[in-house]
């Protein structure tokens, strides 16, 4: 979307599980590598009648009782927003804190929901368990709200240089699939503003090419092979990218993404949390609500503190009391250096093997209510399967043909990168190096180095207010396009067989690797589309077949190689025809700028239609 | 100043004897009414002191005496949103009003824990706090003639002329930054902590 023509800033928009934030690069003061970037404070409610400017935004919206806050109690700098129906609803920090104590009127977690393809991403479902009164807002309207709130600050902040006129690039996971895609950009444009949309590791990415001021040049070579680790709040992350070298330049290519995994730092204090008020309940102490959410900051510091100084052996944690005798009603209580290290360090980050694969369970029937998170609590056995599963990522990649051999069980990363606050313990960083580099060297490779320098916090924002930059030509890029190929399902014409259903052949209508503004057209096939009847197909994505060209017909797929997504939904409106007429259309992909992907319906005389990624329930999604 | 900011008649009346009174013991002030055309204007001309002064004047003043600083008085809203502050994060309000005597070191250490975890979040999250000398404590340092009494107290053998010599006994605490948060114009910043009931 370029239709901003002279931006001044390239502003970036970290859109997290938990939290937000803004980052921004002045352009007139920028130039090639050394762009010229800060950070935004958000002004945000903190309590009733309190506004303070936080670097990040709490991704928390709390629903109001209508007698909990009066109007004059909510006011922002830049005051209500007559175009918003949710006026009352608060976002940030206070939210966060209210919603602790009120959680039915709490919304969390919105982006997890964006992506969850088997509940109706558009309808108001959020808070799930909110009782009937309390007006639910929809996973699209919640996200719309933390990015109008952005918006309100910046131009609060920036009266002369209105935000929809700015460069916008907005961060999503590199696991979304195109329908999550799709809503981010679409909470973008409800919020008032045109986006562009990166993944988050590649944003990390760039916020650390630029932290080095050059020198990156230095610390990787061609031939590198980047993995990416990004535990967030709420999500684990993995990329791969690769250093080509391209005209005596070097060229990073993102190769592999992985799987949404809903997992991240804030399930650790929860589990924690949760382990220390077991040891409590076992004295005969047992905490309400309130209490609990105390304890889980208490479990947080106290987490953070043990595994940062690596000669600390406890840390005491008190929960303080409810009532305002703070002395008598206080519980103390205490985290050991063992308990951290086999809840979290040992919990979340064992020391696998490269072999290892996340446990799954059969999910029961009702899982689908609730948000899918991981059953395997251990990163590093999600990141065996995930290198395992790429093994050929580089194999066809120019200058990488020697370094792939047939005998690796997994992809060898050569650097890592990490992302995320949880890997401000050293502690965890260094569980995952040598576990990594474990695996290296039972296959006979070099160890993997890290990459320093990362700014845990702030990379995704800072890197996509970079990436902003970089694509009005301001500094290096990371190719790589797109990181799936698409396929629909077709049943195979194959006679019937009574008792069974015909088998379902895969037909690739969108490869690997589509850079953007690329558009391809599904060869051969034509489809007889009936005008006025909706058309539902199966949708599947692969993130390891790079070879499938579009127009090309699997009839058999190994069971990691193709993962269903939300079905495909094409209702060709009459306009011009009559209803029952059937028209023969050819399928087009396309790599939108904005980063998302786009199917068409193309008829013989180029009338054209969109097909939508089928946000509502899915009756076959798990 | 602006012409909306003229006193109205009963204001004139207490100017008027205040000038009148203030003439009459402050001969610089006297000298001032009638020297300047204009006459005095309103309070805040002479304030020329940077930093809020600490009340403790030296005892014998020199003999130019300058004209009594006006006191300024505090505003209690920024007060109140520290209180508020101090017991959201840290519970000093209920802190303060324990009686220790009830309680063992040790229940008092864990309440402390809170205490002391929640100031600091306080005046790191809304202070810029950094010493005033950056030397370390003990050592010996001069300070040149026109020092800033305001943020260097001398202590002890204060005799003679500067430069002075001696030992920092304290490096001090200036505030470099301060950030309180903006309050609605209805916020009622008298309440520290909404009383909570839990329905």
């Amino acid at each position: 979307m370029s239709d901003v023509h002279d931006p001044r800033y390239a502003i970036g928009i970290d859109l997290g599980t938990t939290h937000s934030a803004l980052s921004y690069v002045d352009l007139q003061a920028s130039d090639g590598e050394k762009a010229v970037e800060s950070v935004l404070l958000i002004p945000q409610l903190t309590a009733p009648g309190t506004v303070e400017a936080l670097p990040l935004l709490p991704s928390f919206l709390y629903l109001p009782h209508p007698d909990e806050l009066p109007a004059g109690e909510r006011a922002l700098p830049w005051g209500q927003d007559a175009s918003d129906d949710n006026t009352s609803a608060v976002a940030g920090e206070m939210a966060r804190s209210r919603g602790a104590t009120t959680p039915i009127r709490l919304v969390s977690s919105a982006k997890s929901w964006l992506c969850h393809p088997g509940v109706d991403r558009r309808g108001a479902i959020l808070p799930p368990d909110a009782p009937d009164e309390v007006p639910r807002l929809s996973p699209l309207a919640a996200s719309t709200r933390y990015l109008a709130h952005l918006r309100q600050a910046w131009n609060h902040a920036h009266p002369d240089a209105p935000f929809d006129q700015q460069s916008v690039t907005v961060t999503i996971p590199a696991s979304f699939d195109p329908a999550a895609r799709e809503l981010t950009a679409e909470a973008a444009r409800q919020a008032g503003f045109a986006p562009t949309l990166l993944e988050e590791p590649q944003a990390a990415l760039y916020s650390w090419i630029q932290g080095s001021g050059g020198r990156w040049r230095k610390q990787v070579q061609p031939g590198d092979i980047i993995l990416v680790v990004d535990v967030g709040g709420g999500t684990s992350d993995f990329s791969l990218i690769a250093i080509l070298e391209r005209d005596g330049k070097l060229e990073p290519h993102r190769v592999a993404v992985g799987d949404h995994i809903l997992l991240g730092g804030d399930n650790m204090d929860l589990a924690l949390a949760h382990f220390v008020a077991r040891k409590l309940s076992a004295n005969g102490t047992q905490l309400d609500a309130w209490q609990m959410r105390a304890l889980t900051y208490g479990c947080r510091s106290a987490k953070e503190e043990l595994l940062a100084n690596p000669n600390a052996t406890t840390h005491p944690i008190v929960v303080p009391s409810r009532g305002s005798k703070l002395i008598g009603g206080s519980i103390r209580t205490e985290l050991t250096r063992d308990e951290v290290t086999a809840f979290i360090t040992d919990g979340f980050f064992p020391r696998v093997e490269a072999s290892a694969r996340p446990a799954v369970r059969a999910r029961a029937g009702l899982t689908q209510l609730g948000l899918p998170y991981a059953q395997d609590a251990a990163i590093t056995r999600h990141l065996a399967a995930f290198l395992a599963r790429q093994a050929g990522a580089t194999a066809d990649l120019e200058g990488f043909s020697g370094r792939v051999n047939a005998e690796h069980t997994f992809l060898h990363p050569s650097a890592v990168l990490f992302n995320g606050g949880v890997f401000k313990s050293g502690i965890l960083a260094q569980r995952v190096m040598d576990t990594i580099n474990d695996w290296l060297y039972m296959e006979g490779a070099e160890p993997a180095r890290m990459l320093e320098g990362a700014d845990l916090d702030l990379a995704v924002a800072r890197g996509a207010a970079y990436y902003s930059y970089a694509r009005r030509g301001g500094g290096v890029r990371i190719r790589g396009g797109t990181a799936r190929s698409y396929y629909v399902g077709v049943e195979s014409s194959m006679p019937a067989i009574p008792g069974m259903e015909p088998p379902l052949e895969a037909l690739c209508v969108a490869p690997f690797g589509m850079e953007e503004g690329g558009e391809l057209e599904l060869p051969g096939q034509e489809f007889g589309l009936v005008i006025g009847e909706p058309v539902t197909f199966r949708f599947f994505g692969s993130t390891v077949r790079r070879q499938d060209r579009i127009g090309e017909t699997l009839e058999f797929w190994g069971p990691d190689e193709l993962q269903e997504l939300g079905e495909l939904q094409a209702t060709l409106p009459a306009e011009g025809r009559s209803a029952g007429e059937v028209v023969q259309v050819k399928l087009h992909a396309l790599a939108t700028d904005t980063g998302t992907l786009e199917l068409a319906a193309v008829a013989q005389d180029g009338q054209r239609w969109k097909i939508e990624f089928d946000v509502r329930t899915a009756p076959g999604a798990q | 100043m602006t012409t909306s900011n003229l006193p109205g008649f009963l204001s004139r009346i207490s100017i008027a004897f205040g000038a009148l009174f203030k003439s009459l013991g402050d001969a610089e002030f006297a000298a001032r009414v009638r020297d300047d055309s204009v006459g005095p204007t309103a309070a805040p001309a002479p304030v020329p002191v940077p930093a809020a002064a600490p009340a403790p004047a030296p005892t014998v003043a020199p003999a130019p005496t300058p004209a009594p600083t006006p006191l300024r008085v505090p505003t209690p809203d920024a007060a109140l949103q520290l209180l508020t502050l101090f017991q959201r994060e840290a519970r000093l309000i209920d802190f303060a009003h324990e009686n220790l005597g009830a309680y063992s070191d040790a229940d008092i250490g864990a309440a402390a824990r809170v205490v002391h975890e929640g100031c600091a979040r306080v005046l790191r999250e809304h202070f810029t706090i950094e010493p005033v000398r950056s030397e370390s404590e003990g050592s010996r340092i001069t300070l040149p003639e026109g020092f800033d009494a305001a943020s260097v107290r001398l202590t002890g053998n204060v005799v003679g002329a500067a430069p002075f010599t001696g030992t920092l006994s304290h490096r001090g605490w200036r505030a470099a930054k301060v950030t309180l948060p903006q309050l609605a114009d209805s916020h009622d910043a008298r309440v520290l902590a909404p009383a909570e009931v839990e329905l």
